[in-house]
Protein backbone atom coordinates (compact mmCIF):
# COMPACT_ATOMS: atom_id res chain seq x y z
CA UNK A 1 0.00 0.00 0.00
CA UNK A 2 1.24 3.36 -0.72
CA UNK A 3 1.83 5.79 2.04
CA UNK A 4 -0.23 8.61 2.30
CA UNK A 5 2.46 11.71 1.17
CA UNK A 6 2.18 14.55 4.07
CA UNK A 7 4.36 17.07 2.43
CA UNK A 8 3.18 17.29 -1.57
CA UNK A 9 5.71 17.28 -3.92
CA UNK A 10 5.91 20.84 -5.30
CA UNK A 11 5.81 21.92 -1.20
CA UNK A 12 8.53 19.63 -0.38
CA UNK A 13 11.03 21.00 -3.06
CA UNK A 14 9.97 24.15 -1.88
CA UNK A 15 11.61 23.21 1.47
CA UNK A 16 14.72 21.82 -0.13
CA UNK A 17 15.37 24.84 -1.73
CA UNK A 18 17.65 26.67 0.85
CA UNK A 19 19.57 23.73 1.51
CA UNK A 20 20.26 22.92 -2.00
CA UNK A 21 21.23 26.86 -2.68
CA UNK A 22 23.91 26.32 -0.22
CA UNK A 23 24.93 23.04 -1.09
CA UNK A 24 25.17 24.09 -5.11
CA UNK A 25 26.90 27.41 -4.06
CA UNK A 26 29.39 25.54 -1.45
CA UNK A 27 30.26 22.22 -2.03
CA UNK A 28 29.19 21.24 -6.04
CA UNK A 29 29.96 24.27 -7.46
CA UNK A 30 33.74 24.16 -5.85
CA UNK A 31 33.64 20.64 -7.37
CA UNK A 32 33.42 21.95 -11.01
CA UNK A 33 35.73 25.24 -10.54
CA UNK A 34 38.69 23.71 -9.01
CA UNK A 35 38.75 21.15 -12.16
CA UNK A 36 38.41 24.29 -14.43
CA UNK A 37 41.16 26.24 -11.85
CA UNK A 38 43.28 23.31 -12.26
CA UNK A 39 43.88 23.60 -16.00
CA UNK A 40 45.16 27.49 -15.88
CA UNK A 41 48.15 29.40 -14.53
CA UNK A 42 46.07 31.48 -12.04
CA UNK A 43 47.32 33.61 -9.27
CA UNK A 44 46.59 36.10 -6.74
CA UNK A 45 48.02 39.19 -8.38
CA UNK A 46 49.88 39.97 -11.37
CA UNK A 47 48.84 39.41 -15.14
CA UNK A 48 47.39 35.78 -14.64
CA UNK A 49 45.40 36.76 -11.59
CA UNK A 50 43.18 38.67 -14.60
CA UNK A 51 43.65 36.65 -17.26
CA UNK A 52 44.70 33.26 -16.38
CA UNK A 53 46.49 31.37 -19.42
CA UNK A 54 44.29 27.68 -20.08
CA UNK A 55 47.75 25.87 -19.82
CA UNK A 56 46.22 22.11 -20.03
CA UNK A 57 47.77 19.88 -17.83
CA UNK A 58 50.67 21.78 -17.24
CA UNK A 59 50.13 22.01 -13.37
CA UNK A 60 49.56 18.03 -13.53
CA UNK A 61 53.00 17.52 -15.45
CA UNK A 62 54.72 19.94 -13.12
CA UNK A 63 53.37 17.36 -9.95
CA UNK A 64 54.10 14.49 -11.10
CA UNK A 65 57.60 15.97 -12.76
CA UNK A 66 59.53 12.57 -11.98
CA UNK A 67 62.85 14.56 -11.70
CA UNK A 68 61.81 15.90 -8.52
CA UNK A 69 58.27 14.09 -7.51
CA UNK A 70 60.17 12.57 -4.35
CA UNK A 71 62.00 15.45 -3.43
CA UNK A 72 61.80 17.30 -0.36
CA UNK A 73 59.00 19.30 -0.24
CA UNK A 74 57.53 18.76 -3.77
CA UNK A 75 54.27 16.56 -3.77
CA UNK A 76 55.16 13.16 -4.25
CA UNK A 77 57.48 13.35 -0.91
CA UNK A 78 54.11 15.11 0.48
CA UNK A 79 51.80 11.86 -0.48
CA UNK A 80 54.00 9.70 1.45
CA UNK A 81 54.03 11.51 4.24
CA UNK A 82 50.63 11.77 4.54
CA UNK A 83 50.41 7.89 3.26
CA UNK A 84 52.25 7.47 6.55
CA UNK A 85 50.38 9.91 8.29
CA UNK A 86 46.83 7.93 7.94
CA UNK A 87 48.28 4.52 8.01
CA UNK A 88 50.26 4.99 11.58
CA UNK A 89 48.16 7.63 13.21
CA UNK A 90 44.19 6.53 12.02
CA UNK A 91 44.83 2.93 10.65
CA UNK A 92 47.26 1.45 12.94
CA UNK A 93 46.69 4.02 15.91
CA UNK A 94 42.90 5.09 16.25
CA UNK A 95 41.11 2.57 15.11
CA UNK A 96 43.38 -0.71 16.98
CA UNK A 97 43.19 1.95 20.18
CA UNK A 98 39.89 2.59 19.92
CA UNK A 99 39.32 -1.54 19.43
CA UNK A 100 41.77 -2.38 22.33
CA UNK A 101 39.50 0.21 24.38
CA UNK A 102 36.19 -0.88 23.97
CA UNK A 103 37.12 -4.53 24.21
CA UNK A 104 39.20 -3.55 26.97
CA UNK A 105 36.00 -2.08 29.21
CA UNK A 106 33.66 -4.85 27.13
CA UNK A 107 31.38 -5.65 30.16
CA UNK A 108 32.77 -3.34 32.55
CA UNK A 109 30.78 -0.19 32.63
CA UNK A 110 30.64 1.89 35.59
CA UNK A 111 32.81 4.95 36.73
CA UNK A 112 36.18 3.65 35.54
CA UNK A 113 34.93 3.19 31.76
CA UNK A 114 32.77 6.63 31.47
CA UNK A 115 35.90 8.33 33.31
CA UNK A 116 38.27 6.96 30.25
CA UNK A 117 35.38 7.44 27.97
CA UNK A 118 34.93 10.86 28.89
CA UNK A 119 38.09 12.01 28.86
CA UNK A 120 39.05 10.52 25.55
CA UNK A 121 35.49 12.38 23.86
CA UNK A 122 37.50 15.78 26.06
CA UNK A 123 40.26 15.03 23.54
CA UNK A 124 38.27 14.74 20.86
CA UNK A 125 35.57 17.60 21.13
CA UNK A 126 38.28 20.09 22.29
CA UNK A 127 39.07 23.30 19.25
CA UNK A 128 42.00 21.95 17.13
CA UNK A 129 44.22 25.52 18.24
CA UNK A 130 43.67 24.46 22.08
CA UNK A 131 44.89 21.04 21.26
CA UNK A 132 47.63 22.36 19.62
CA UNK A 133 48.52 24.32 21.74
CA UNK A 134 48.19 21.92 25.04
CA UNK A 135 50.50 19.78 22.84
CA UNK A 136 53.25 22.21 22.10
CA UNK A 137 53.60 22.34 25.76
CA UNK A 138 53.30 19.03 26.36
CA UNK A 139 55.94 18.04 23.96
CA UNK A 140 58.51 21.07 24.46
CA UNK A 141 61.94 19.53 25.09
CA UNK A 142 62.79 21.23 28.23
CA UNK A 143 59.78 22.11 29.75
CA UNK A 144 57.12 19.93 28.32
CA UNK A 145 55.24 17.66 31.14
CA UNK A 146 56.13 14.46 28.76
CA UNK A 147 60.08 14.79 28.83
CA UNK A 148 59.56 15.86 32.25
CA UNK A 149 58.31 12.11 33.34
CA UNK A 150 60.57 10.95 30.67
CA UNK A 151 63.96 12.20 32.41
CA UNK A 152 62.39 11.17 35.46
CA UNK A 153 62.02 7.62 34.41
CA UNK A 154 65.78 7.65 33.25
CA UNK A 155 64.67 7.45 29.19
CA UNK A 156 66.01 10.48 28.35
CA UNK A 157 64.40 13.96 26.79
CA UNK A 158 64.28 14.04 22.86
CA UNK A 159 63.45 17.21 20.91
CA UNK A 160 59.84 15.65 20.15
CA UNK A 161 58.73 18.98 17.54
CA UNK A 162 61.85 19.02 15.81
CA UNK A 163 64.10 15.86 15.77
CA UNK A 164 60.72 13.46 16.31
CA UNK A 165 58.38 15.32 14.19
CA UNK A 166 56.49 12.62 12.10
CA UNK A 167 56.14 10.38 15.45
CA UNK A 168 55.07 13.73 16.89
CA UNK A 169 52.03 14.40 14.66
CA UNK A 170 51.08 10.30 14.69
CA UNK A 171 50.87 10.32 18.35
CA UNK A 172 48.94 13.38 18.65
CA UNK A 173 46.72 12.50 15.82
CA UNK A 174 46.05 8.96 17.47
CA UNK A 175 45.06 10.89 20.97
CA UNK A 176 42.76 13.58 19.40
CA UNK A 177 40.60 11.00 17.50
CA UNK A 178 40.60 7.92 19.16
CA UNK A 179 37.27 8.88 20.75
CA UNK A 180 35.30 7.64 17.71
CA UNK A 181 36.64 4.53 16.99
CA UNK A 182 36.18 3.39 20.81
CA UNK A 183 32.69 5.14 20.59
CA UNK A 184 31.71 2.94 17.49
CA UNK A 185 33.29 -0.22 18.71
CA UNK A 186 31.69 -0.06 21.94
CA UNK A 187 28.10 0.14 20.16
CA UNK A 188 29.05 -2.68 17.69
CA UNK A 189 30.53 -4.98 20.69
CA UNK A 190 26.88 -3.99 22.94
CA UNK A 191 24.94 -5.06 20.08
CA UNK A 192 26.52 -8.31 19.72
CA UNK A 193 23.98 -10.79 21.60
CA UNK A 194 25.79 -12.38 24.62
CA UNK A 195 24.62 -15.90 23.47
CA UNK A 196 27.33 -15.64 20.78
CA UNK A 197 30.17 -14.40 23.50
CA UNK A 198 29.00 -17.40 25.93
CA UNK A 199 28.79 -20.07 23.38
CA UNK A 200 32.07 -19.13 22.46
CA UNK A 201 33.39 -19.28 25.78
CA UNK A 202 31.92 -22.70 26.73
CA UNK A 203 34.05 -24.01 23.55
CA UNK A 204 37.16 -23.29 25.88
CA UNK A 205 38.10 -20.11 24.02
CA UNK A 206 40.47 -17.87 25.22
CA UNK A 207 40.39 -13.81 24.66
CA UNK A 208 41.88 -13.40 21.37
CA UNK A 209 40.30 -16.41 20.03
CA UNK A 210 37.20 -15.40 20.89
CA UNK A 211 37.91 -12.02 19.61
CA UNK A 212 39.36 -13.08 16.42
CA UNK A 213 36.90 -16.01 15.49
CA UNK A 214 33.86 -14.67 16.78
CA UNK A 215 33.77 -10.77 17.73
CA UNK A 216 35.77 -9.33 14.71
CA UNK A 217 33.55 -11.06 12.06
CA UNK A 218 30.13 -10.00 13.36
CA UNK A 219 31.58 -6.47 13.33
CA UNK A 220 33.20 -6.24 10.39
CA UNK A 221 31.48 -3.33 8.52
CA UNK A 222 31.68 -1.17 11.77
CA UNK A 223 35.10 -1.64 11.38
CA UNK A 224 35.55 -1.20 7.68
CA UNK A 225 33.03 2.06 7.98
CA UNK A 226 35.56 3.46 11.02
CA UNK A 227 38.46 2.74 8.72
CA UNK A 228 36.83 4.31 6.04
CA UNK A 229 35.92 7.52 7.91
CA UNK A 230 38.72 7.68 10.21
CA UNK A 231 41.40 7.75 6.66
CA UNK A 232 39.04 10.36 5.29
CA UNK A 233 38.96 12.50 8.21
CA UNK A 234 42.53 11.81 8.96
CA UNK A 235 43.71 12.48 4.95
CA UNK A 236 41.69 15.99 4.97
CA UNK A 237 42.90 17.05 8.44
CA UNK A 238 45.05 20.60 8.62
CA UNK A 239 45.70 20.30 12.35
CA UNK A 240 49.32 19.35 11.51
CA UNK A 241 49.60 22.64 10.77
CA UNK A 242 49.21 23.92 14.07
CA UNK A 243 51.76 21.98 15.66
CA UNK A 244 54.89 21.82 13.24
CA UNK A 245 53.58 24.04 10.23
CA UNK A 246 54.96 20.85 7.94
CA UNK A 247 58.01 21.38 9.35
CA UNK A 248 60.69 20.76 10.03
CA UNK A 249 62.62 20.88 6.46
CA UNK A 250 59.09 20.09 5.24
CA UNK A 251 59.46 16.91 6.86
CA UNK A 252 55.60 16.90 8.45
CA UNK A 253 54.14 18.48 5.07
CA UNK A 254 51.08 16.63 4.59
CA UNK A 255 48.63 17.00 0.89
CA UNK A 256 46.65 19.73 3.13
CA UNK A 257 49.54 22.00 3.99
CA UNK A 258 50.82 21.15 1.11
CA UNK A 259 48.05 22.91 -1.02
CA UNK A 260 48.18 25.49 1.65
CA UNK A 261 51.65 26.32 1.08
CA UNK A 262 51.31 26.37 -2.82
CA UNK A 263 47.93 28.68 -2.90
CA UNK A 264 48.43 31.08 -0.12
CA UNK A 265 52.11 31.16 0.37
CA UNK A 266 53.07 31.22 -3.26
CA UNK A 267 50.02 32.29 -4.48
CA UNK A 268 49.72 29.64 -7.24
CA UNK A 269 46.28 28.97 -7.23
CA UNK A 270 46.46 26.79 -11.00
CA UNK A 271 49.18 24.46 -9.19
CA UNK A 272 46.79 24.30 -5.45
CA UNK A 273 43.78 23.48 -7.55
CA UNK A 274 45.82 20.41 -9.23
CA UNK A 275 46.90 19.33 -5.67
CA UNK A 276 43.27 19.80 -4.23
CA UNK A 277 41.23 17.96 -7.29
CA UNK A 278 44.14 14.51 -6.58
CA UNK A 279 42.54 15.84 -3.20
CA UNK A 280 38.97 15.01 -4.31
CA UNK A 281 39.67 12.12 -6.56
CA UNK A 282 41.39 10.35 -3.31
CA UNK A 283 38.30 11.52 -0.99
CA UNK A 284 36.15 10.08 -3.89
CA UNK A 285 37.13 6.43 -3.88
CA UNK A 286 37.26 6.46 -0.45
CA UNK A 287 33.79 7.98 -0.11
CA UNK A 288 32.45 5.57 -2.86
CA UNK A 289 33.79 2.52 -0.63
CA UNK A 290 31.91 4.10 1.94
CA UNK A 291 28.82 4.26 0.59
CA UNK A 292 28.75 0.52 -0.65
CA UNK A 293 28.95 -0.26 2.42
CA UNK A 294 26.15 2.13 3.42
CA UNK A 295 23.85 0.87 1.44
CA UNK A 296 25.06 -3.06 1.67
CA UNK A 297 23.56 -2.16 5.73
CA UNK A 298 20.76 -0.70 4.87
CA UNK A 299 18.79 -2.31 1.57
CA UNK A 300 17.91 -5.41 3.79
CA UNK A 301 15.62 -3.47 6.12
CA UNK B 1 41.86 -10.68 42.37
CA UNK B 2 44.98 -10.16 39.91
CA UNK B 3 42.11 -9.76 36.60
CA UNK B 4 40.71 -6.72 39.42
CA UNK B 5 44.48 -5.09 39.82
CA UNK B 6 45.17 -5.60 36.18
CA UNK B 7 41.75 -3.71 34.91
CA UNK B 8 43.06 -0.77 37.36
CA UNK B 9 46.51 -0.46 36.19
CA UNK B 10 44.79 -0.36 32.44
CA UNK B 11 42.42 1.74 32.98
CA UNK B 12 44.44 4.34 34.84
CA UNK B 13 47.22 3.67 31.63
CA UNK B 14 44.23 4.92 29.50
CA UNK B 15 43.27 7.81 31.12
CA UNK B 16 46.39 9.03 31.50
CA UNK B 17 47.27 9.30 27.64
CA UNK B 18 44.09 10.96 27.53
CA UNK B 19 44.71 13.74 30.29
CA UNK B 20 48.79 14.13 30.32
CA UNK B 21 48.99 16.15 27.30
CA UNK B 22 46.11 18.32 28.95
CA UNK B 23 47.36 18.48 32.43
CA UNK B 24 48.86 22.21 32.13
CA UNK B 25 46.68 23.80 30.36
CA UNK B 26 44.63 23.05 33.46
CA UNK B 27 47.51 24.76 35.68
CA UNK B 28 48.95 27.07 33.53
CA UNK B 29 45.95 29.58 33.31
CA UNK B 30 46.08 30.33 37.01
CA UNK B 31 49.87 30.82 37.11
CA UNK B 32 51.18 34.55 36.91
CA UNK B 33 54.47 32.87 36.10
CA UNK B 34 53.20 29.92 33.88
CA UNK B 35 56.27 28.61 32.32
CA UNK B 36 55.55 25.62 29.76
CA UNK B 37 56.02 22.84 32.51
CA UNK B 38 53.87 21.63 34.66
CA UNK B 39 53.79 24.00 38.01
CA UNK B 40 51.00 23.64 40.57
CA UNK B 41 51.17 27.39 41.43
CA UNK B 42 52.08 28.28 44.86
CA UNK B 43 49.55 31.25 45.11
CA UNK B 44 46.56 30.36 42.30
CA UNK B 45 45.71 33.56 40.45
CA UNK B 46 43.05 34.79 38.44
CA UNK B 47 45.73 37.68 37.04
CA UNK B 48 45.96 35.94 33.72
CA UNK B 49 42.36 36.55 32.98
CA UNK B 50 42.19 39.67 33.90
CA UNK B 51 44.71 40.61 31.74
CA UNK B 52 43.32 38.74 28.82
CA UNK B 53 39.93 40.65 29.75
CA UNK B 54 42.09 43.75 29.44
CA UNK B 55 42.24 42.85 25.71
CA UNK B 56 39.70 44.07 23.85
CA UNK B 57 41.46 42.55 20.79
CA UNK B 58 41.32 39.21 22.37
CA UNK B 59 37.61 39.78 24.09
CA UNK B 60 35.87 40.97 20.69
CA UNK B 61 37.04 37.71 19.30
CA UNK B 62 35.68 35.49 21.21
CA UNK B 63 32.59 37.20 22.80
CA UNK B 64 31.86 39.21 18.95
CA UNK B 65 33.53 37.70 16.30
CA UNK B 66 33.27 33.66 16.95
CA UNK B 67 29.80 34.26 18.73
CA UNK B 68 28.36 36.02 15.29
CA UNK B 69 30.52 33.30 12.87
CA UNK B 70 29.29 29.84 14.96
CA UNK B 71 26.19 31.33 15.62
CA UNK B 72 25.03 32.49 12.02
CA UNK B 73 26.01 29.16 10.99
CA UNK B 74 24.52 27.56 13.60
CA UNK B 75 20.92 29.00 13.09
CA UNK B 76 21.34 29.10 9.38
CA UNK B 77 22.45 25.16 9.46
CA UNK B 78 19.70 24.01 11.56
CA UNK B 79 16.77 25.76 10.38
CA UNK B 80 17.40 24.63 6.54
CA UNK B 81 18.91 21.15 7.49
CA UNK B 82 15.44 20.89 9.25
CA UNK B 83 13.28 22.16 6.08
CA UNK B 84 15.21 19.71 3.68
CA UNK B 85 15.06 16.30 5.83
CA UNK B 86 11.59 17.00 6.39
CA UNK B 87 11.06 17.12 2.78
CA UNK B 88 13.38 14.16 2.36
CA UNK B 89 11.48 11.94 5.00
CA UNK B 90 7.81 13.08 4.01
CA UNK B 91 7.09 13.98 0.60
CA UNK B 92 7.04 11.53 -2.16
CA UNK B 93 9.93 13.34 -3.88
CA UNK B 94 11.53 11.15 -6.74
CA UNK B 95 14.91 9.82 -6.22
CA UNK B 96 15.39 11.22 -1.97
CA UNK B 97 17.43 8.05 -1.45
CA UNK B 98 19.71 9.16 -4.11
CA UNK B 99 19.91 12.68 -2.89
CA UNK B 100 21.19 11.47 0.44
CA UNK B 101 23.17 9.59 -0.59
CA UNK B 102 24.83 11.83 -3.39
CA UNK B 103 25.25 14.32 -0.48
CA UNK B 104 27.18 12.36 2.05
CA UNK B 105 29.28 11.74 -1.42
CA UNK B 106 29.77 15.15 -2.51
CA UNK B 107 30.23 16.49 1.11
CA UNK B 108 32.96 13.76 1.86
CA UNK B 109 35.02 14.55 -1.53
CA UNK B 110 34.71 18.57 -1.13
CA UNK B 111 36.67 19.08 2.39
CA UNK B 112 37.67 22.41 3.40
CA UNK B 113 41.27 21.42 3.03
CA UNK B 114 40.72 20.37 -0.45
CA UNK B 115 38.54 22.80 -1.74
CA UNK B 116 40.14 25.78 0.27
CA UNK B 117 41.69 27.43 -3.16
CA UNK B 118 37.73 27.32 -5.19
CA UNK B 119 35.79 28.30 -2.08
CA UNK B 120 38.63 31.52 -1.58
CA UNK B 121 38.16 32.29 -5.23
CA UNK B 122 34.24 32.43 -5.05
CA UNK B 123 34.33 34.23 -1.82
CA UNK B 124 36.68 36.76 -3.64
CA UNK B 125 34.60 36.89 -6.78
CA UNK B 126 31.76 37.60 -4.95
CA UNK B 127 33.38 40.33 -3.40
CA UNK B 128 33.14 38.71 0.44
CA UNK B 129 36.61 38.63 1.25
CA UNK B 130 37.24 39.57 4.96
CA UNK B 131 33.68 39.49 6.06
CA UNK B 132 31.73 37.59 8.49
CA UNK B 133 29.43 37.16 5.87
CA UNK B 134 31.85 35.00 3.65
CA UNK B 135 32.52 32.67 6.90
CA UNK B 136 29.04 31.99 7.92
CA UNK B 137 27.88 30.90 4.35
CA UNK B 138 31.00 28.37 3.87
CA UNK B 139 30.66 26.76 7.11
CA UNK B 140 26.34 26.61 6.34
CA UNK B 141 27.72 25.35 3.24
CA UNK B 142 29.59 22.64 4.42
CA UNK B 143 27.97 21.29 7.50
CA UNK B 144 24.62 21.43 5.66
CA UNK B 145 25.37 17.88 4.23
CA UNK B 146 25.90 15.93 7.05
CA UNK B 147 23.12 18.03 8.90
CA UNK B 148 20.32 17.02 7.04
CA UNK B 149 22.17 12.97 6.99
CA UNK B 150 21.86 13.22 10.67
CA UNK B 151 18.65 14.81 10.60
CA UNK B 152 16.94 12.65 8.19
CA UNK B 153 17.70 9.90 9.90
CA UNK B 154 16.19 11.41 12.97
CA UNK B 155 12.20 12.39 11.23
CA UNK B 156 12.62 9.25 9.83
CA UNK B 157 12.22 7.49 13.55
CA UNK B 158 9.34 9.64 13.85
CA UNK B 159 5.63 7.91 13.68
CA UNK B 160 3.65 9.81 10.84
CA UNK B 161 0.53 8.68 12.42
CA UNK B 162 0.44 12.47 14.17
CA UNK B 163 0.82 14.03 11.30
CA UNK B 164 -1.40 11.96 8.83
CA UNK B 165 -4.58 12.42 11.70
CA UNK B 166 -4.06 16.27 11.54
CA UNK B 167 -4.13 16.22 7.52
CA UNK B 168 -7.40 13.68 7.75
CA UNK B 169 -8.47 16.61 9.56
CA UNK B 170 -7.85 19.03 7.11
CA UNK B 171 -4.53 21.25 8.31
CA UNK B 172 -2.50 22.57 5.86
CA UNK B 173 0.84 21.22 4.84
CA UNK B 174 2.57 24.01 6.95
CA UNK B 175 0.64 23.69 9.72
CA UNK B 176 1.16 19.82 10.20
CA UNK B 177 4.94 21.02 10.21
CA UNK B 178 4.77 24.07 12.27
CA UNK B 179 2.22 22.73 14.74
CA UNK B 180 3.00 18.71 14.96
CA UNK B 181 6.18 18.14 13.27
CA UNK B 182 8.41 20.73 14.39
CA UNK B 183 7.86 20.13 18.32
CA UNK B 184 8.49 16.48 17.58
CA UNK B 185 11.75 17.11 15.95
CA UNK B 186 13.23 19.84 18.70
CA UNK B 187 15.60 17.42 20.19
CA UNK B 188 17.32 16.45 16.81
CA UNK B 189 17.27 20.05 16.24
CA UNK B 190 18.82 20.94 19.56
CA UNK B 191 21.76 18.47 18.37
CA UNK B 192 22.19 19.77 15.30
CA UNK B 193 22.66 22.86 16.68
CA UNK B 194 25.33 22.22 19.31
CA UNK B 195 26.70 20.15 16.55
CA UNK B 196 27.20 23.31 14.41
CA UNK B 197 28.09 25.33 16.46
CA UNK B 198 30.99 23.72 17.97
CA UNK B 199 32.21 23.09 14.77
CA UNK B 200 32.61 26.62 13.81
CA UNK B 201 33.41 27.54 17.27
CA UNK B 202 36.28 25.23 16.64
CA UNK B 203 37.01 26.06 13.10
CA UNK B 204 40.74 27.20 12.00
CA UNK B 205 41.27 26.97 8.23
CA UNK B 206 38.21 28.88 6.70
CA UNK B 207 38.61 31.89 8.94
CA UNK B 208 42.42 31.80 7.93
CA UNK B 209 41.82 32.16 4.26
CA UNK B 210 39.17 34.37 4.27
CA UNK B 211 39.72 36.99 6.91
CA UNK B 212 42.37 39.21 6.84
CA UNK B 213 41.53 42.20 9.18
CA UNK B 214 42.03 41.60 12.90
CA UNK B 215 38.91 43.14 14.25
CA UNK B 216 36.63 40.46 12.42
CA UNK B 217 39.16 37.43 13.57
CA UNK B 218 37.39 34.65 15.54
CA UNK B 219 38.75 33.29 18.91
CA UNK B 220 40.70 30.61 16.97
CA UNK B 221 42.97 32.58 14.61
CA UNK B 222 43.22 35.67 17.45
CA UNK B 223 44.63 33.15 20.03
CA UNK B 224 47.90 33.63 18.07
CA UNK B 225 48.52 36.96 18.63
CA UNK B 226 49.43 37.09 22.54
CA UNK B 227 53.32 38.32 21.97
CA UNK B 228 55.03 40.59 24.38
CA UNK B 229 57.10 43.74 22.88
CA UNK B 230 60.36 41.77 22.13
CA UNK B 231 57.84 39.41 19.87
CA UNK B 232 58.30 36.30 22.49
CA UNK B 233 54.46 34.40 22.89
CA UNK B 234 52.67 35.10 26.33
CA UNK B 235 52.38 31.75 27.01
CA UNK B 236 50.42 32.70 30.62
CA UNK B 237 47.78 34.79 28.36
CA UNK B 238 47.15 32.03 25.52
CA UNK B 239 46.90 29.55 28.32
CA UNK B 240 43.90 31.61 29.90
CA UNK B 241 42.68 32.32 26.23
CA UNK B 242 42.51 28.51 25.87
CA UNK B 243 40.64 27.78 28.40
CA UNK B 244 37.90 30.44 27.95
CA UNK B 245 37.89 29.58 24.61
CA UNK B 246 37.53 25.83 25.12
CA UNK B 247 35.00 26.47 27.97
CA UNK B 248 31.75 26.69 25.90
CA UNK B 249 32.89 23.39 24.10
CA UNK B 250 32.31 21.87 27.33
CA UNK B 251 29.23 23.46 28.91
CA UNK B 252 27.79 22.68 25.56
CA UNK B 253 29.01 18.93 25.70
CA UNK B 254 27.84 18.90 29.36
CA UNK B 255 24.64 19.92 28.13
CA UNK B 256 23.52 17.05 25.01
CA UNK B 257 25.36 14.89 27.40
CA UNK B 258 22.67 15.72 30.47
CA UNK B 259 20.02 16.51 27.94
CA UNK B 260 19.96 13.74 25.08
CA UNK B 261 22.85 11.27 26.25
CA UNK B 262 25.91 11.68 24.10
CA UNK B 263 23.96 9.36 21.40
CA UNK B 264 26.31 8.18 18.58
CA UNK B 265 25.72 9.80 15.36
CA UNK B 266 27.53 8.26 12.13
CA UNK B 267 29.22 11.19 11.25
CA UNK B 268 28.80 14.06 14.16
CA UNK B 269 32.16 14.97 13.69
CA UNK B 270 33.42 15.86 9.90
Amino acid sequence: MQRRSILSVPTGLLFMLPAGLFVAAFIVLPFFWIAAVSFTNRTLTGRNAVNPEFIGLGNYRQLFDPSTFLNSGEFGASLLITGQFVLFSAILGQAVLGLVLAWFFYNRRGWVQSTVQTLGIIAWIMPDVVVAFAWFAFLDRDDGTLNQILSALGLGSPDWLLGLPMLSIIIFNIWRGTAFSMLLFSSALGSIPPSHMETASVAGANGWQRLRDVILPLIKTHIATCLILITLWTFNTFTPFLLTGGGPAFQTEVVSIFTYRTAFQFFRFGLGGAVGMIMMLINLAFALVYLAILRSQRVPR
Amino acid sequence: MVGRIAFYVGACLFAAFFVLPLLWLTVAPFNELATLSVQIPEEPSLQNFERVFGNSFAIRALAQNSILQAGGAMLLVTLFATLAAYALSRSHIRGSGVITYGLVLFSSVVTGTAAMVPIFLMIFRMGLIDTHVAVILVFTGGLLPAAIFIMRDFVDSIPRSYEESAMVAGASSWRVFGDIALPMVRPGMMVIAVWAFVNVWGGFLIPFILLRSSTKMPASVAIYSFYSEAGTPLVTLTAAYSLLYTLPVLLLYLFVNWRYGFRFFGGIKS
